[in-house]
């Protein structure tokens, strides 16, 4: 039990830990400070001056932030005229030498800049002076445009301390400061996984997704084209939030209704493909252990883990698993398989995507990456962001719909599918139907808890054929760095399969997902509220194996043969590249 | 057999006036009399008097020569070394009207309310030998600490000294050891700050090219009482010369295992290393030095937790600057009550100032606490020249303030400049006199400080960007008195919200100046008049037809062809025209131009 001490805030007492901090304390008796550059655990380097707070005695106003209480009696005002009206300035001078044209903003109605500056009373011409000028970092995936960027460096801390990358900095000093790549470079120069963590931690539009909803509205409204749509696992539990749900809403329904609505002629659900992901690279992975392939072997379905590996440790890419990701494998199947049993061909079709990330922005340009050669097998990717966008903007109200069920051929799934959405789920979807095909009858347990959770680097044994079998999962780039390190150092011989998943959490917090600002984020673990929902799911779910799926089943009776099929082999499985920069 | 020696200011002022080859002139001509194994030649550090420099001394009779040109080298070895006879006309000028010539350094009226502690050997040793140094007590001091005093003791008599930190902010050097003393962990760093940045202040460059061993055993003494064995100089990397001879004093030092393992067999250990800084001013404030040495971005994080706890690698760490490194030896071998016995109740000991600006003797000085601005500015500093009336003194660099002319007799010492709305700061003094314009002065020195901000926190990211825009308005005459009370806030802002002392500190110059001096601001936005006439955007220059004779050398200067008139006839500057470069005025020969 840590000391408490007695402390007086705006007059009251109230009894605290020695040493926490302010903005701490503050928190756990109910007093709201306002924030803008901190994060929980992120980033508390007390620079933008929105939270500070006066300490009687104190020669200065403090950031709450960062200061720790330590002696017995401190005297603080979170909320006298002279807070206030240094908060106000503080907004006010941000405003000053920022973009303002909130109107056309995608972050409006979103913006933390925003709301304090309605909060605080802000005046943004009161200190109208010079403002930089900067040009966009485009990408295929984001778009930097620090002419909104309020250098609160939340994006610098996820960067280097959750994903372990650190490819973008404070460039110039004083006014001339401004967040981006060593020597200025753009992000298409820099060995960037394409996570996009740092959009979803920024606060105001400074960093927002490569926008691609106009390339759909084009497709659709070309009567030439057939438009085949599938979304992520983690993209149900997360769109629900852009129309007022509460975090970890599954709305799947209302969701397939909408896309319908939109006019799609196909509404397909990865979770379809995440199942026969599961098929292949299971099937790869008994491949692996009973020939003496490469183990252990490690997952390939998160884009920007894949973006890593290759940029970083490109000596290590014969662990990784042949099998593309779902997404990957629902492109080749919609102009392979869908194509030929509906008599459409190919180039007609337009194949899009929504999924819970950006990185995916970039797989679908990889070489090797397309098994229908005459185009792409994947042409559009969408964040669940921008199909609530296009959702709105065409005047569809998504609470208000039914519920629909997705289109038949590659609509049916099993909740081991879904599981992709969340940390430790593929593993687990994996372990059900690995362990049934090598132990040669069903499951008694089909829950493998000790894969589930927010703990950064997760190890369970597991027993396969009556043999136990070591596997290990992490999430965020910064646990796959050790695990990389450890699996170079050879500590890791002993470990069979390995998951990873690029954005900490799994795909339900990808950096392509609902935004939800500072206050949410400082309070609530967004990421277990939403694997939440899909556990849920799962347990109420009677198809819970990848293998049991009968429209799987089909697939490979009707179409591939059987998994790692010389077919399955052609259309299913890639290779990948040493990028190192 | 040795029988003169000659001293030549190797400090950065002079070698930049050729000292280096005025020595080698020397060696030269004494070699062509013959008189090289008579005569030692030995470059020093920085004799103070910067203003005379080149600056040479020739022992024994201690005749001080300045502006020594290389012409002048075959004279003085001929008159003065061969023949006995002193250069006169080399020797300083004390009085300008009576030509009176004093023969050494000490008779000056710049040396005699002098106090020399931290540059006692400086211009009087030469840095690069270790020798020089040991034969003036050097390592004396902390022979003593190691074999007769506890690091508690150590602590104490520092503490008992009274002495403060140089290199801004006052804080007791004591106190700071005292602390890391007591924090609990087996690595403890001792850190020297050698990022001196204040336009104009250059004490610390000196100590370390003058007298690099005072500092160097000053940091072994306080790792020694702290507990720590490996400390870091940061030094800029603009300062060459100080960075090495700093490096040769390591060396030599390590050589005579007075850095290293086992000093002086007692079983304590010290090693010290160079870091060198890219020059960011906000490296000076600790924690973005530390960061720096890091090998981060220098930028500053806000304390608590302090150095002392948490510092260089989140180690224990103390920093002090250089010049209270070089007060440190001569504490220990002189005791805490000598050093006390100097200085006001709370200001104990000496301080070196940069003298500048407006003043005749430019150059540093050192000074025992309690001394007046008027006898350092009308005394040492030997008045303003041109008989110009004295307007103010900056002290404190960018974070300082403005002295007035009513606050002349205020004794020096931290508390009281802090007072009167300036700062000891490192040490610069400027000197203004009535050209200056004070609201271009507050200009000067925000414009350094938004330039060298970090850029990290808001207020002095952005507010100090706004302050000089406003800043701006006034001198360029579009402001009104709501910006001028709007500007005012500001100023309060950015110091009650800046997170480092940089921020804190840069509306100082503002404030200040506001303060003694708002008659000035306001004639810029009421009057729209700049009364010193620095302020381009409100002047205008005017040819007084009574007196032009149209000679025409006025229009034929203009580089703009703003002037017009026939020859004999009184000419004219079109305003719309003219950049106010002043070369019209400046090449007048009938005093018919002026500046309104």
């Amino acid at each position: 039990m840590a000391d408490l001490i007695k402390v007086k805030i705006n007059g009251k007492e109230y009894q605290v830990e020695k040493g926490i901090t302010i903005l701490e304390a503050c928190r756990r008796v109910g007093i709201k400070v306002p924030t803008l550059c901190y994060l929980k655990d992120i980033n508390a380097i007390g620079a933008c001056r929105v939270c500070v707070c006066e300490v009687v005695g104190a020669r200065s106003l403090v950031a709450a932030c960062v200061y720790p209480i330590e002696k017995e009696g401190t005297e603080i005002y979170t909320n006298s005229k002279r807070v206030l009206d240094s908060r106000r300035t503080t907004v006010e001078l941000l405003l000053s030498n920022h973009n303002n044209s909130c109107n056309s903003c995608v972050k409006s109605g979103k913006c933390e800049l925003q709301q304090l500056s309605q909060e605080l009373g802000c005046n943004e011409h009161h200190y109208d002076g010079l403002k930089q000028s900067f040009e966009e970092d485009v990408t295929p995936y984001l778009v930097r445009d620090n002419s909104k960027c309020v250098l609160c460096r939340r994006c610098v801390a996820a960067c280097r301390s959750l994903q372990h990358v650190s490819v973008i900095g404070a460039n110039e000093r004083g006014f001339n400061t401004a967040i981006g790549s060593a020597y200025e470079l753009s992000l298409n120069d820099v060995p960037c996984v394409a996570c996009g963590q740092c959009i979803t931690v920024c606060p105001t539009g400074a960093l927002r997704e490569r926008d691609n909803i106009d390339d759909v509205l084009a497709a659709l409204n070309d009567k030439t084209k057939h438009v085949v749509i599938a979304t992520a696992p983690a993209v149900r539990v997360a769109i629900g939030e852009e129309f007022g749900y509460p975090i970890g809403t599954n709305v799947e329904g209302k969701m397939v209704s909408a896309l319908k609505m939109l006019g799609f002629d196909k509404v397909f659900d990865v979770n379809f493909t995440a199942d026969v992901t599961i098929m292949e690279e299971g099937t790869e992975l008994l491949g692996r252990v009973k020939n003496g392939g490469k183990l252990p072997m490690i997952t390939s379905c998160s884009p920007g883990w894949i973006n890593y590996i290759e940029q970083y440790y490109p000596e290590l890419l014969d662990h990784l698993s042949t099998t593309k990701s779902p997404q990957g494998i629902y492109g080749a199947l919609v102009k392979s398989y869908y194509a030929e049993k509906n008599g459409i061909d190919p180039k007609d079709i337009v194949c899009v995507s929504v999924m819970p990330c950006v990185a995916k922005k970039t797989e679908i340009r990889r070489e090797h990456i397309n098994a229908y050669k005459e185009g792409k097998d994947v042409d559009i990717v969408l964040t669940t962001r921008e199909l609530a966008r296009l959702i709105k903007r065409a005047g569809i109200d998504l609470p208000c719909l039914g519920e629909d069920k997705f289109d038949n051929l590659m609509g049916e799934s099993s909740t081991a599918g879904f599981m992709f959405g969340v940390t430790g789920g593929v593993m687990e979807a994996a372990l059900r139907t690995v362990k049934e095909a090598v132990d040669g009858k069903p499951l008694e347990k089909l829950d493998f808890t000790a894969v589930r959770g927010t703990k950064g680097i997760k190890q369970a044994k597991v027993e396969l054929g009556g043999k136990p079998a070591k596997v290990l999962i992490a999430h965020g780039i910064e646990n796959a760095h050790t695990v990389m390190e450890q699996l170079k150092a050879g500590k890791l011989n002993d470990v069979v399969f390995i998951e990873i998943m690029c954005c900490p959490g799994g795909c339900v917090t990808g950096g392509g997902q609902p935004i939800q600002p500072a206050e949410v984020l400082n309070n609530i673990d967004v990421k277990a509220v939403r694997a939440k929902a899909i556990y849920a799911a799962d347990k109420k779910a009677t198809l819970r194996k990848s293998h049991e799926n009968s429209e799987v089943k089909k697939l490979y009776a009707e179409y591939l043969g059987e998994p790692n099929s010389h077919k399955a082999h052609d259309l299913l499985h890639t290779h990948y590249i040493n990028r190192k920069k | 057999m040795i029988r003169s020696h000659i001293l030549v200011c190797g400090g950065t002022g002079c070698t930049s006036n050729k000292s280096a080859e005025i020595v080698a002139a020397l060696k030269k001509e004494l070699a062509a009399q013959g008189l090289d194994q008579e005569v030692q030649v030995i470059m020093t550090g920085c004799f103070g008097l910067c203003a005379n420099g080149p600056i040479m001394v020739v022992y024994p009779e201690g005749a001080c020569y300045n502006h020594v040109q290389l012409s002048d080298v075959k004279e003085i070895v001929t008159e003065h070394i061969l023949k006995g006879r002193i250069v006169n006309r080399l020797l300083h000028v004390e009085d300008e009207k009576t030509e009176q010539r004093v023969m050494s350094l000490s008779e000056t009226d710049f040396m005699k309310k002098q106090v020399r502690i931290a540059l006692k050997n400086c211009g009087v040793i030469d840095p690069e030998n270790i020798d020089e140094y040991i034969g003036r007590d050097g390592y004396q001091a902390l022979a003593k600490v190691l074999t007769e005093m506890t690091p508690e003791e150590v602590i104490d008599v520092v503490l008992k000294s009274g002495l403060r930190g140089r290199g801004g902010a006052g804080f007791p050097t004591g106190m700071k050891w005292k602390f890391a003393r007591a924090s609990q962990n087996p690595v403890k760093y001792v850190c020297c700050n050698a990022d001196e940045g204040d336009p104009g202040a250059f004490m610390d460059r000196s100590v370390l090219e003058g007298d690099p061993h005072s500092v160097i055993e000053a940091m072994a003494i306080a790792a020694y009482a702290i507990g720590s064995s490996q400390g870091y100089v940061y030094i800029r990397a603009e300062y060459p010369i100080a960075v090495k001879r700093l490096q040769i004093a390591i060396d030599q030092a390590k050589k005579y295992g007075l850095l290293g393992k086992n000093i002086f067999g007692t079983g304590f250990n010290f090693n010290l290393e160079i870091r060198l800084g890219a020059g960011a001013f906000v490296c000076g404030e600790e924690t973005a030095l530390m960061t720096s040495i890091e090998g981060k971005r220098g930028e500053p994080h806000p304390r608590p937790p302090f150095p002392a706890v948490k510092g260089l690698f989140e180690k224990p760490t103390i920093l002090n600057n250089v010049e209270t490194y070089a007060n440190i030896t001569k504490i220990i071998l002189n005791g805490a009550d000598w050093f006390a016995s100097m200085g006001t109740e709370k200001s104990k000991g000496t301080k070196v100032f940069a003298l500048g600006g407006k003043i005749n003797n430019t150059g540093l000085v050192e000074i025992p606490m309690g001394t007046t601005l008027r006898e350092v500015i009308y005394e040492i500093g030997g008045g303003i020249p041109n008989g110009k009336k004295f307007k103010a003194a900056q002290t404190g660099g960018p974070s300082g303030g403005c002295i007035p002319v009513e606050h002349l007799d205020v004794p020096i010492d931290y508390d009281n400049l802090i007072a009167i709305g300036s700062m000891m700061g490192s040490g610069g003094l400027i000197v203004m006199d009535e050209d200056n314009c004070m609201v271009d002065i507050a200009k000067f020195f925000l414009e350094f400080t938004v330039d060298e901000s970090c850029g990290k926190c808001t207020p002095c990211r952005i507010g100090n960007k706004r302050l000089l825009e406003y800043l701006d308005k006034i001198t360029s005459g579009k402001a009104t008195m709501q910006d001028l009370d709007d500007m005012e806030k500001l100023c309060y802002y950015i110091k009650d919200n800046s997170l480092c002392g940089l921020g804190q500190t840069a509306p100082n110059p503002v404030l200040s100046t506001l303060r003694y001096f708002r008659d000035e601001y306001e004639a810029h936005i009421k009057e729209h008049r700049c009364p010193a006439g620095v302020c381009k955007a409100l002047l205008h220059f005017e040819i007084d037809a009574s007196k032009c004779k149209g000679c025409t050398l006025c229009a034929r200067n203009c580089p703009v062809n703003a002037i017009s008139g026939n020859v004999r006839e009184a000419h004219k500057i079109d305003t719309a025209k003219c950049v106010k470069c002043g070369l019209c005025m400046a090449n007048c020969r009938f005093d018919a131009i002026s500046k309104k």
